[in-house]
């Protein structure tokens, strides 16, 4: 198993200030990380929306929002802002508890995952030994969220959004699970900073020849399907549904679906970059003797994250919507075996030594 | 007014009520519809209408036979300019009035092209209505330069009200002709980049071929026309069965398109390829229009003889028709329309059964409703 000897400079903040104030300081650490996390997440979900809109807007023959603050970069703060001061208000004889922990399961599912995320060398919450397992583990709960939202809204169209995904997330989550798994059979770690160490020598998208392509593109997939974009954004289905399980939320429990949404993508993204582009490596070791390392890795993974997140959104402005069934279908049928199947090649090529 | 009643008796075990509509995103406008679901299979549909009905027939009995020609505009909104057509022609017939052959052929030029745009907002849905949301920005782009061309002939740009009866209100416009010389090769140009981004995508294949089939028998029982029967392998096109204004007088060449399949992709395909046709009319019709004037002589307060008229035109939805029945006073005793769209949404009760959510959607979208078209 490979050990990152690198600092932790969170686990050294919270070393630090334990040693400094005792259990206090411990709990202030903590605190101060949460924030970083909370003020990380919401300014990642704004800045993603308005990312989205202009890009839509650019393929759709449009400007976007151009407007508010420079280039509009202040639109979707004031689109969050309205969101805040809206009314909340749901359905009658709704059920109150499911409706109401719905978007709370949403929005904490991807904040813990993100916590997993190696952003860049050492600035990283919580390197967990379990790391990847840990992010599909806890995004599973997210699909809770949005089936109780389904559930709870007492609308059919929200039920039957909630179902969608529900189908699609556990479905998919098969297919995401055994594109991880083929990785980790070469990173032979779970711990994300472990599988971006063996990337060094180059990333396992070169290095895993063909069945670590399948895998990126398994994996992409499946990613869009649980972020629920297009074309498998059947939860929300628009011309059919409404907005699918979020019809009868209003106000921020609206927006936590929403921005929970973006959050996922990122996510999904950033695993891609993590297993497959090699994180915060730089590629060809262009910058590898340069002074501050931890920021040089912080733009390489924010500009791989950029790609894939652009890629998501090509998908989303270009593609029609599959339907439930087509959707099963692609997913049973086809990347489940496909899956499956390419773990054994580089069961094979690992077990060989052949990859690269 | 029926009143639809949901009872819930006649539901077996697994089945539930969805009421689709009035305020739904597919049904483009305020159509409910009833289905009875299984899971999200559609069991039964039960279309309930009157949401937009503005009694159009009726008000026509209070009004002249010029201001007639306004009401029109609002049924089918983006057939206006055809349904406009209809109403003056049958006005025409029953005066045996002889129109200039210049309004028979600008009748023309703009009926097809309310055509093209008609199927250029219909094909911007479609894509909305199965997930692809880009399509619409590009059909509006390209539908905007048909509504400027519109706008600076007649100063409208979708209730043109632009024939009266004898001929039309206005002459062209001079940019008229420079505009549709412009307009011709670029949609031309964009038509295949269209099929790259929808028609050729796999999902959208998958989504459109074998879903919704409706036999050529099934097409003529329930009175279904234009695209949605030619799609089933109906000939149907009032511009050949019964040629009227330039398709009767001029010599045009241009191809029925029929498509046998049955299916939302022939239907689909069907629109594609006559927006072609339309251009190809146009472009016929573009270079030599004749200078003899825009209006024959009609009086001032236009009275209809005694009798009944009938006039058929090819909308872009299909057949619409046009019946009048005058007791020769300055209003007519009873008009009716017969509205594509009404036989169509027929259609839509038993080709929709059995299919998803999803197909449902994407069969309404290509049966092209325009819900005042259906209620009036």
């Amino acid at each position: 198993m490979i050990l990152t000897n690198t600092t932790n400079y969170f686990a050294e903040l919270v070393s630090y200030l334990s040693e400094q104030m005792g259990l206090g300081g411990q709990i202030l650490a903590y605190v101060i990380v949460a924030a970083i996390y909370l003020g990380f997440f919401a300014v990642a979900g704004l800045l993603l929306v308005y990312i989205e809109r202009r890009v839509a807007a650019f393929f759709q023959l449009r400007l976007g929002p151009n407007r508010v603050g420079p280039w509009g970069l202040l639109q979707t703060i004031a689109d969050a802002l309205k969101l805040l001061s809206k009314e909340i208000f749901g359905t009658n004889r709704k059920d109150k508890l499911l409706y109401n922990t719905a978007y709370y399961l949403v929005i904490i599912a991807s904040l813990v995952a993100l916590s997993v995320i190696p952003f860049s060398i050492g600035v990283q919450a919580y390197d967990l030994n379990i790391g990847v397992f840990f992010i599909s583990a806890v995004s599973s709960v997210g699909v809770l969220g949005i089936i109780f939202g389904g559930w709870g809204s007492n609308n059919k169209y929200s039920l039957i959004g909630g179902m969608r995904s529900g189908l699609q997330m556990i479905s998919y989550e098969l297919s995401s699970g055994l594109a991880i798994l083929t990785i980790i059979l070469m990173a032979g770690t779970l711990q994300m900073s472990g599988i971006i160490e063996a990337q060094r020598d180059g990333f396992f998208i070169w290095r895993g020849h063909i069945p670590a392509l399948i895998a990126f593109f398994v994996f992409v997939i499946a990613g869009t399907a649980e972020s629920n974009r297009t074309p498998f954004d059947l939860a929300e289905g628009e011309a059919e549904l409404g907005a699918g399980y979020h019809s009868e939320y209003s106000g921020m429990g609206f927006a936590f679906f929403f921005l929970a949404e973006f959050i996922n993508m990122f996510i999904i993204s950033a695993i891609a970059v993590t297993l497959f582009f090699g994180g915060w490596l730089a590629p060809f070791h262009l910058t590898d003797g340069l002074a501050y390392q931890p920021l040089w890795g912080a733009i390489w993974f924010f500009l791989k994250v950029s790609v894939m997140i652009f890629l998501l959104m090509w998908f989303r402005w270009t593609f029609p919507r599959l339907r439930i069934d087509q959707l099963l279908t692609l997913e049973w049928k086809y990347l489940l075996p496909i899956g499956l199947i390419n773990i054994v090649l580089m069961a094979i090529l690992v077990y060989f030594n052949l990859v690269f | 007014m029926e009143q639809v009643t949901l009872n819930t008796a006649d539901l077996k075990s697994q089945e539930y009520f969805l009421n689709m509509g009035p305020q739904h995103p597919a049904t483009h406008g305020v159509l409910r519809l009833i289905l009875t679901l299984d899971g999200e299979v559609v069991k039964n549909i039960e279309p309930d209408l009157g949401y937009i009905h503005r009694s159009i027939e009726k008000q026509c009995e209070y009004e002249g036979y010029k201001q007639i020609i306004h009401l029109t505009d609002r049924m089918d909104y983006l057939s206006a300019h055809i349904n406009n057509e209809a109403v003056a022609l049958a006005i025409e017939q029953a005066l045996e009035i002889e129109v200039p052959e210049r309004v028979k052929v600008i009748r023309t030029i703009m009926g097809e092209l309310t055509r093209i745009a008609s199927h250029l907002l219909w094909w911007g849905v479609m894509g909305m209505d199965v997930g692809a949301l880009t399509t619409f920005m590009y059909a509006f782009r390209d539908r905007e330069m048909i509504n400027d061309i519109m706008e600076e002939t007649c100063g409208a740009r979708l209730t043109m009200s632009y024939s009266t009866p004898g001929g039309v209100m206005f002459d062209l416009h001079p940019n008229f002709v420079k505009r549709i010389k412009e307009f011709i090769p670029h949609l031309r140009s964009v038509i295949p980049k269209y099929d790259e981004l929808l028609t050729g995508n796999v999902i959208f294949q998958k989504r459109m071929k074998g879903v919704g089939y409706m036999s050529y028998e099934d097409a003529i029982s329930h009175g279904a026309s234009g695209p949605v029967a030619r799609g089933s392998g109906v000939s149907c096109d009032r511009r050949k069965k019964g040629p009227y204004s330039a398709f009767a007088s001029q010599d045009i060449d241009f191809k029925e398109i029929i498509y046998t399949e049955g299916d939302n992709l022939a239907r689909y395909n069907v629109r594609m390829k006559e927006m072609l046709q339309s251009l190809n009319i146009i472009e016929q019709l573009i270079d030599n229009i004749p200078d003899d004037g825009i209006q024959a002589k009609t009086r001032a307060l236009i009275k209809l003889p005694k009798g009944e008229f009938l006039q058929r035109v090819e909308t872009a939805r299909g057949d619409l028709g046009v019946y009048i029945v005058s007791d020769g006073k300055k209003n007519p005793y009873r008009v009716k329309f017969r509205s594509p769209g009404f036989s169509n949404l027929n259609a839509l009760i038993e080709i929709g059964k059995g299919h998803l959510i999803a197909d449902l959607v994407a069969i309404m979208s290509t049966l092209d409703f325009v819900v005042p078209d259906i209620d009036r």
